[in-house]
């Protein structure tokens, strides 16, 4: 293709072609302290073209293709093309990867080990890694969490981060400009901009942690903790994976590990700072 | 050199995985995937000498074929606990044949929706035994469902609501409305049983078939994957008994699809060095359109020749029924957009 990257994030190396430059351009700003290894074949790869080859030039629009492919899936304004770029890896990372069992979780580790936070898009699950992460945490990403069916371990997936709407300003005013991408406004998922990673997230990428607990957020409503059951666990966590089914007895045994020795909670909470409080406090518990 | 040209030389044995530069890799994955052939490229190369980091996805693509194809077994034997105490009889095709058969295609190979075949005049029980073991209908407008009823070989799919899996029953090979008639009754009267104990056709019918869905009745879209099929089965077929390619003739002839065959046997010749025997090379000057129908990928996986593949996808629609109902299907089709 025209223009072309080339990232890894985690254990995954993403080749990335597009038939227009800004894409690209974007993703080198967001991704450009990240290891590189130019002679290392992708294990992925994301196509975001024009499906009429004057559509490059005539109202632009990107259409996401790769090794997996949505079908009927809308294309985006070009002014999205970072979007276009961030969902292109994460179709090939759900639908593709085996190695691990994913989860759709953030993930945030402390002296080795996993916090993972399963929700729905709008939990906040990734304002609270993201934030958590600026704090004495490492962030270990924002959308993907993979667990090691072997030995149990979560690995990082430490993707830029996709702040959405209110979060946006929330860890704007915490962090240096230089580490946020460009606002993409009235997005299908509203308002995005993209969080570099800290030096120290990006450098550990590789280091796996053990799971210590297991959170299901909940933005909005009174601060409150309930107690989470190893089968109700179990079953949020099948509905969160992408490859639960696809891995077969390695990921039934995967999990039912993760939820055996992971104690697990639901937490709803009002505002971020309720939301970090409550989560320290577990921590505190859990990590005993 | 093309890394679809690459691809098909590792396949076919001609190239050593150690004289690829590492970022071949790129095109050669890219394609493997665009062709759903990558697990089997990574059993092909299982003891090739490659970059780690190919090694370890290729040995994630083995393990993941494996569990897919106990699951794709387990779906046919789901199949034979709704239809045998009716007492239909079925016998498997395509993926899920060969895998119950242990074949060597069936090693990393997918296997989508699970497909099966049943006489003509079974047909409409096996519909309500699966209905009543919890099938259901994909949800499709009523002219598909017609037009699958009256010309098709197969009735609408159908998709477990449980397990989310599809079964398609036909109830012969090709389209009725096509201008090949394969012996439906000769294909289910002459089936084997298999190893595991589900029938799948017996070695030249499902070489017949095997032909038959990548060149009679389909617009060459996955066209490498069944030629690796038709390649891989009829090399082990043979292996097995040296009187094959007779016998796959003499099939082919009683089903009409001799065509078929004989190219499938020169593609496979072409591309991933069958050796054929005497009287199966003869020369055919409209491969070359066929070649390249089947080698039309760049080294991102996309489709090249736009022209080539909408030649074939016309091609498919011509075959498969009489121009004046071509025309009012894509009338009806285009009203429908």
């Amino acid at each position: 293709m025209r223009h072309s990257i080339r990232i890894a994030v985690g254990p995954v190396h993403f080749r990335i072609g597009s038939d227009w430059t800004q894409p690209i351009a974007a993703l080198k700003q967001l991704y450009v302290s990240y290891p590189q290894d130019e002679a290392r074949p992708a294990d992925a790869t994301v196509r975001l073209f024009a499906a009429r080859p004057w559509r490059r030039w005539v109202r632009p629009s990107v259409h996401i293709g790769g090794d997996f492919v949505v079908p009927d899936a809308l294309p985006l304004p070009l002014s999205m093309g970072l979007l276009a770029a961030e969902m292109g890896m994460n179709l090939q990372v759900a639908l593709g990867w085996r190695r691990h069992m994913l989860l759709h979780a953030s993930a945030v580790a402390r002296d080795g080990r996993a916090l993972i936070m399963s929700g729905e898009s709008g939990s906040g699950k990734s304002t609270l890694a993201a934030l958590l992460g600026e704090g004495d945490w490492r962030l270990m990403g924002d959308e993907f969490t993979l667990i090691e069916p072997e030995g149990g371990d979560a690995l990082a997936f430490p993707r830029a981060v996709s702040l959405k709407n209110e979060a946006i300003a929330e860890v704007a005013a915490r962090v240096d400009a230089a580490r946020l991408g460009p606002l993409m406004t009235g997005t299908p998922k509203g308002d995005i901009r993209h969080l570099i990673p800290r030096a120290d997230a990006i450098a550990a990428m590789h280091e796996p942690a053990r799971p210590a607990l297991l959170l299901f957020p909940r933005f909005g409503g009174e601060a409150a903790i309930e107690s989470m059951g190893e089968g109700e666990a179990f079953v949020r966590l099948t509905e969160a994976s992408t490859n639960y089914v696809a891995l077969g007895e390695a990921g039934f045994a995967a999990l039912t590990r993760l939820v055996r020795e992971t104690p697990a909670f639901g937490v709803s909470y009002p505002d971020s700072a309720t939301g970090i409080a409550l989560v320290e406090q577990l921590w505190a518990e859990a990590a005993k | 050199m093309s890394a679809v040209q690459t691809f098909v030389d590792l396949l076919a044995g001609r190239r050593e995985a150690s004289t690829l530069e590492p970022r071949d890799w790129d095109g050669v994955i890219g394609i493997a995937r665009s062709e759903a052939m990558l697990a089997t490229l990574a059993h092909r190369l299982e003891v090739a000498d490659l970059p780690p980091t190919v090694a370890a996805l290729f040995a994630d693509q083995r393990a993941a074929a494996a569990v897919a194809q106990r699951q794709a077994l387990w779906e046919a034997e789901m199949a034979r606990r709704a239809l045998a105490p009716m007492g239909i009889e079925f016998v498997l095709l395509k993926g899920a044949a060969y895998a119950a058969a242990g074949m060597a295609c069936a090693t990393g190979r997918q296997i989508g929706d699970l497909d099966i075949l049943v006489l003509a005049t079974d047909i409409r029980r096996a519909e309500n035994a699966l209905l009543n073991a919890g099938w259901e209908w994909v949800k499709s407008d009523p002219y598909d469902d017609f037009y699958y009823r009256e010309h098709m070989h197969e009735l609408p799919p159908l998709i477990h609501k449980s397990r989310d899996r599809m079964i398609d029953v036909h109830h012969t090979i090709l389209p009725r409305t096509h201008r090949i008639t394969p012996d439906a009754l000769a294909l289910v009267s002459d089936a084997v049983t298999s190893a595991s104990g589900f029938a799948v056709l017996n070695p030249a019918d499902m070489a017949c078939h095997c032909a038959a869905h990548m060149l009679a009745d389909g617009d060459l879209q996955g066209g490498l994957r069944n030629l690796w099929d038709f390649h891989s089965m009829t090399w082990e077929f043979v292996a097995a008994n040296r009187g094959f390619w007779d016998q796959l003739g003499a099939r082919a002839r009683l089903h009409g699809l001799q065509d078929a065959v004989q190219r499938a046997a020169r593609l496979s010749r072409d591309l991933y060095g069958a050796v054929l025997p005497a009287g199966w090379n003869g020369p055919e000057t409209t491969d070359c359109w066929f070649r390249q129908r089947l080698v039309a990928r760049d080294d991102w996986g996309r489709v090249t020749r736009p022209l080539l593949e909408q030649a074939f996808y016309i091609r498919s629609h011509w075959l498969r029924m009489p121009p004046t109902m071509l025309a009012q299907h894509l009338w009806t089709k285009w009203r429908k957009r």
